[in-house]
């Protein structure tokens, strides 16, 4: 494989012009993007070019794997969500990188007597445990690890996931009144506050955002300025929103950024209210929402054309970037299909990565694998033809 | 011993090739059965039956002896041909296709 000098290169790092030959310090071993898919799980690795990948895979062939992570604090601790309609929730873990995996602890058991939630129609319906839509593993500890479930719960495992509890006190947050959408009732986005240990976001479809500033002991609903018309009885009820994606920039914690059902939307204040922000998106229907790694102020969504045509407007698949937090938006096309295209990109299903510059990725669920590696001017597909995928992450490897 | 047959995804799983052999003491039932391959195999703990209620998933069935036994109550004998090791007790994946 030809190797370039910009692999070697960590962000804010100058190329040398003479070629000397790098410290070790100075070089990044490279990227290596998770995908989950409905068939498997695949590992698309490269050099910090990005433009030359292998590919392992299928592993857990056959079963659904809603989300594979890497942990921060030891990129070669995965987890990965393995479910199956037949056998129900397996977690698998890997010590190397993902060669070889092990099954973990898949004991979801709901705190106490779980009560009771809204069903379709209009009564009360147990929590039942049905499958992990997100696995977060700790900025801190590889053994720690947070899996967000349908029914929507939080669990936690801080032995390598061989055993989980729940944090219940996100029940507590008016779960009774939450509802599944008809996509199930998940927790599907966890985001851990860097700069608090003890303030962790999540978001569930469809309940709307929630937080806690004490580790997940109590919560309390952050959806004030969310407004979902026609979908809600009252647009701006304090529960009950569907929210597709929550994402934040680790160095500007009380930023996020909202894919919502329709409306892409803001909060400066770690999620006390939210602007909209859809601004001049051709749909602000869709899934996914990134921020760039460098640039807090770069948000990233691709628009679907609407809740009943899961596809990209005109046949067109476009990443939206806006470089002024919102508002402004330009569609990002060059390498992407500009006629014909008919997939959808699911929330968990996009990732950046760490270099400079920022590599951008996402999934479709007609079995690509996308890349930039400059933040979203030009497109190439990694792999074409893999089973839908469920979600992407990536890793940027020390 | 009891022979028993699982389906390609759990002997994938529990890392088995082909069928396995369980030791069952007492009445060999569904339950006893069952006890035993998860207690040899962790693995598939909550993969035939569900954590919390103990039933087994809805699309899977136990067969033998050319019968449909997945429907008997977990504490019935199973056929003698499959406690005398005669015949192997098959887990299988309900089918579905398009």
């Amino acid at each position: 494989m030809m190797r370039g000098w910009g692999h070697l290169l960590e962000r804010d790092q100058v190329a040398r012009p003479d070629n000397t030959e790098l410290t070790k310090e100075d070089e990044v071993s490279g990227i290596r993007v998770l995908v989950g898919t409905r068939k498997g799980t695949f590992i698309l690795s490269s050099d910090g070019m990005r433009d030359r990948w292998d590919i392992s895979g299928p592993h857990f062939a056959g079963w659904e794997i809603y989300h594979v992570k890497g942990s921060p604090a030891d990129p070669n601790r995965l987890y990965a969500s393995q479910t199956s309609a037949w056998f129900g929730q397996v977690i698998q873990r890997s010590n190397d990188g993902g060669k070889t995996w092990q099954p973990v602890g898949n004991k979801f058991s709901y705190d106490g007597v779980p009560g009771t939630h809204q069903w379709y129609d209009g009564t009360q319906h147990p929590w039942e445990f049905k499958r992990v839509w997100h696995l977060e593993p700790s900025l801190t500890d590889p053994d720690t690890v947070y899996a967000g479930v349908e029914d929507a719960a939080m669990f936690r495992s801080v032995d390598g996931g061989q055993t989980w509890q729940e944090l219940a006190g996100l029940r507590e947050a008016k779960g009774h009144l939450w509802q599944p959408g008809a996509g199930g009732m998940g927790l599907h986005t966890i985001v851990l506050d860097p700069s608090d240990p003890s303030r962790i976001f999540i978001a569930i479809s469809a309940a709307g955002v929630f937080r806690t500033d004490d580790a997940g002991k109590t919560w309390r609903p952050m959806n004030s300025g969310l407004k979902s018309q026609g979908e809600l009885p009252d647009p701006e009820a304090e529960v009950g929103h569907c929210v597709h994606r929550i994402a934040m920039n680790p160095a500007r914690p009380d930023v996020l950024f909202m894919q919502k059902h329709w409306d892409v939307m803001r909060s400066d204040d770690a999620g006390a209210s939210w602007q909209e922000i859809s601004g001049d998106l051709p749909s602000d229907f869709g899934f996914p929402i990134e921020v760039h790694a460098h640039e807090p102020d770069t948000v990233y969504v691709i628009p679907i054309k609407s809740d009943s045509e899961h596809f990209p407007p005109d046949g067109k698949l476009r990443v939206y970037r806006s470089r002024t937090g919102g508002n402004q938006w330009e569609a990002l096309t060059k390498g992407l299909p500009q006629r014909d295209c008919y997939v959808n990109v699911l929330r968990d299903a996009t990732a950046v990565d760490s270099l400079d510059p920022c590599g951008v990725y996402f999934g479709t669920t007609g079995g690509q694998v996308y890349a930039s590696a400059n933040a979203g001017d030009t497109w190439a597909p990694i792999v074409r033809d893999l089973p839908a995928v469920l979600s992407v992450e990536v890793q940027t490897l020390p | 011993m009891i022979r028993v047959v699982l389906p390609a995804h759990l002997r994938t799983l529990a890392r088995l090739t082909g069928e396995l052999q369980l030791h069952v003491d007492g009445p060999v039932t569904q339950r006893t059965v069952l006890d035993a391959l998860e207690a040899t195999y962790p693995m598939l703990r909550g993969t035939i039956r569900d954590h919390a209620t103990q039933q087994p998933r809805a699309f899977l069935r136990f067969f033998a002896c050319k019968e449909d036994l997945t429907h008997e109550p977990p504490d019935s004998p199973l056929p003698d041909a499959v406690a005398n090791g005669t015949e192997p007790l098959r887990i299988v994946g309900a089918m579905a296709g398009g």
